[in-house]
């Protein structure tokens, strides 16, 4: 789970992090307001989107009067912002954060995150900041200092003045830049968050070190213990349909492409729409109804799919081991009973009570066509999905 | 023997009077694994399934001899039982649970580097389909029957697309030593080239099929290994081609996040050190097939 800048902020701040003055705004006139109440003579208006490089979306604007104030907040209020993060779609921003200007004498990088190599937490640094760290990692490497946290240990102090002389920080900055590092460290372990980044991180003009900007990432698996992190959940950022899904305990990532899929298992799902690829279709989606597919849930499985109007063949294909293949049948049948169906459905069964699943397909009666294999079903799936489409264009249907 | 598990390891089930874990062991149990009994703390001294049941993990090692265990304990408290198991000297333990917070491993993962090498726990998982050497004995959730007794070893991260490539040899007519799974999540137990590790010393298995998915350094690590330390051939499928960068895709490990980390990526980078790519998810069983007929 993503949350805002301003929320990782506040965050950060509690954890005895320094950030500039700044607050929230709905409205032209509070971002107006809260440069009163900020003071200064220069503020960023920041557009507040669960995505990076907001700056180069020009979702970042760095005003000097409250008419420029004004117009940047009447410009980003409600606009759909698309960064090389949030994909075509983009993301709407519904709230503004207002924040005194800043005097940069420097810009640094600086997070921690979960690192699957080492299994522990990874400090990551470089006196390179303002750009994303995966560019810097492909053009300057040497640029990146990485210092690895023993997880039984925690953040040791001789680690974080490492990481400060690294940073390229003055001698009288040491102690400052140990006590934020600290901070984000325990924010990181305490709040189960998987990734901290301050980018940049600045030090100012004053020799001050300020979070410039802050973004925190959530393991999902240990919200039910931070309840704190999970009331932070902006459900305007979350792609609606996979927040649907997400509801109904199904596992949903809407895609490009127009064949439909509901497949159980992540891997198996991920395997079935290489195979659509393979055999020269588009996956519409990712959909793992995981195990214990009744028909109730089978059906909202169906539903979600079919809500996704660039579907024009829907393929179904389900291994049964905790699942049996005459459960999954009967909320198939169920399903296209109760769904008015538009396009061709394919069904693929295997494992355990294959026969009876076939056969509960197969006296239904319905328009259903079935598939023995993987291989059969995917490049079923693609012939059916091209005569829809041209059927389609010939204003068949 | 067989890696991992065979046909007299004593096996007992952590959560056992549980729905879950009252239909897997039992399940189990009818497969002929040789399952001595259960854990849940406070029922202890009951009897279940027609097995004891104990308070802790110790008293079933002292009392029945217990050597592996199979963990069906909700998330919040799995990783409890894992570190309860390792302490009481079970051997090989696999945690079906999914959902374990990624810092409740990386605890894991430092209380089991604690022990010494000899003495430490081997655990597969969380988020698996388990463990089975077919004909011998059944340590997962898996369905039984789809498995034929041969000498593929087979790793895979993912539950239903191991049964999708135990099934396609089935039809070949080829038959498996071992399969792992070992499971979906960021931070696992064993990795794909621990496994790999115990496969190629194992005189039952004659190759590897590896099924792999986007995410993580693990499948590019064991083909490093394969290249490196093993004479058996390795057959792998990498799944995720269509995965969009960035998006998680149901298993919480399977995200694309650096470089290296597509289906692309490593399908070229695994090519390199010479292990044989099965093209599609559909051809897994033909590729091992292919890879047998040669030896």
């Amino acid at each position: 789970m993503d949350i805002h800048e301003y929320q990782a902020k506040e965050i950060l701040a509690e954890y005895g992090v320094k950030i500039p003055e700044g607050d929230l705004a709905y409205s032209p006139e509070q971002a107006i307001q809260r440069t009163h109440e900020i003071g200064g003579d220069i503020w960023a208006v920041k557009a507040q989107i669960h995505s990076g490089a907001r700056g180069k979306a020009g979702g970042i604007k760095l005003c000097r009067t409250h008419d420029e104030i004004e117009t940047a907040a009447e410009h980003l209020l409600g606009r759909r912002l698309v960064t090389h993060q949030t994909g075509a779609a983009g993301k709407v921003c519904g709230r503004l954060y207002v924040e005194a200007g800043t005097d940069i004498e420097k810009e640094l990088y600086f997070c921690f995150l979960v690192d699957r190599s080492s299994e522990s937490i990874v400090m990551v640094g470089s006196a390179q900041g303002g750009m994303e760290i995966e560019e810097l990692a492909e053009t300057n490497p040497e640029a990146i200092t990485k210092i690895y946290i023993d997880p039984a240990v925690g953040i040791l102090d001789f680690q974080a003045r490492t990481m400060a002389f690294a940073l390229g920080l003055a001698a009288t900055q040491i102690s400052a830049a140990v006590k934020l590092i600290r901070g984000c460290y325990h924010a990181i372990r305490d709040l189960d968050a998987n990734m901290l980044e301050i980018n940049p991180l600045v030090v100012t003009k004053t020799g001050e070190l300020l979070a410039l900007d802050a973004k925190m990432g959530f393991d999902d698996n240990a919200l039910f213990r931070q309840h704190m992190v999970a009331e932070l959940r902006d459900k305007t950022q979350e792609d609606p349909r996979e927040m649907a899904a997400s509801d109904r305990g199904l596992s949903y990532v809407g895609l490009d492409g127009d064949i439909g899929c509901m497949i159980n298992g992540a891997g198996l799902a991920m395997a079935t729409m290489d195979m659509i690829k393979l055999a020269g279709g588009e996956p519409a989606n990712f959909l793992d109804v995981g195990g214990g597919a009744s028909p109730e849930r089978t059906e909202k499985a169906f539903r979600l799919v079919l809500a996704d109007k660039k579907v024009k063949a829907m393929l179904v294909n389900i291994f049964a081991g905790i699942n049996r293949c005459d459960w999954i049948a009967e909320g198939v049948v169920h399903a296209v009973n109760k769904i008015d169906m538009k396009v061709p459905l394919i069904v693929r069964l295997s494992g355990t009570n294959v026969e009876e699943g076939r056969k509960i397909i197969v006296e239904s009666g319905l328009p259903i066509l079935t598939a023995d294999t993987l291989a059969e079903a995917a490049e079923l799936a693609v012939k059916v999905r091209n005569e829809q489409v041209a059927k389609e264009t010939q204003g068949i249907v | 023997m067989a890696i991992l598990i065979d046909n007299s390891t004593r096996i007992i089930v952590q959560g056992f009077t549980g729905k879950i874990g009252s239909f897997h062991a039992q399940d189990m149990i009818n497969y002929g694994s040789n399952v001595v009994g259960g854990i849940t703390p406070g029922k202890g001294g009951q009897v279940h399934l027609n097995r004891p049941v104990f308070n802790s993990t110790k008293e079933a090692v002292e009392q029945v001899g217990a050597e592996a265990s199979i963990i069906f304990v909700p998330p919040a408290f799995a990783a409890d039982s894992i570190m309860e198991a390792a302490e009481a000297g079970i051997k090989y333990c696999v945690a079906i649970t999914d959902g374990i917070p990624t810092q409740d491993m990386m605890k894991v993962k430092q209380y089991l580097r604690g022990f010494p090498k000899n003495e430490r726990m081997v655990l597969t998982g969380p988020n698996c389909a388990g463990t089975i050497s077919p004909g011998k004995s059944m340590l997962g959730i898996m369905p039984g029957h789809i498995y034929q007794a041969g000498n593929v070893g087979v790793v895979g991260r993912s539950g239903t697309l191991g049964y999708e490539a135990a099934d396609q040899m089935k039809r070949l007519n080829i038959g498996i030593s071992t399969s792992v799974g070992i499971g979906g999540d960021p931070i696992n137990g064993s990795s794909h080239r621990d496994i790999m590790q115990k496969f190629e010393v194992d005189a039952e298995t004659k190759i590897v099929l590896m099924i792999g998915e986007i995410g993580g350094p693990q499948e590019i690590e064991a083909g490093i290994f394969a290249k490196e330390h093993m004479n058996k051939p390795v057959v792998a499928y990498i799944a995720g081609l269509t995965a969009p960068k960035g998006r998680r895709m149901g298993h919480a490990g399977a995200i694309i996040s650096s470089v290296g980390e597509s289906a692309a990526e490593k399908v070229a980078i695994l090519r390199d050190l010479g292990v044989t790519i099965a093209p599609t998810p559909a051809a897994m069983g033909q590729t091992v097939a292919e890879m047998l007929a040669k030896m």
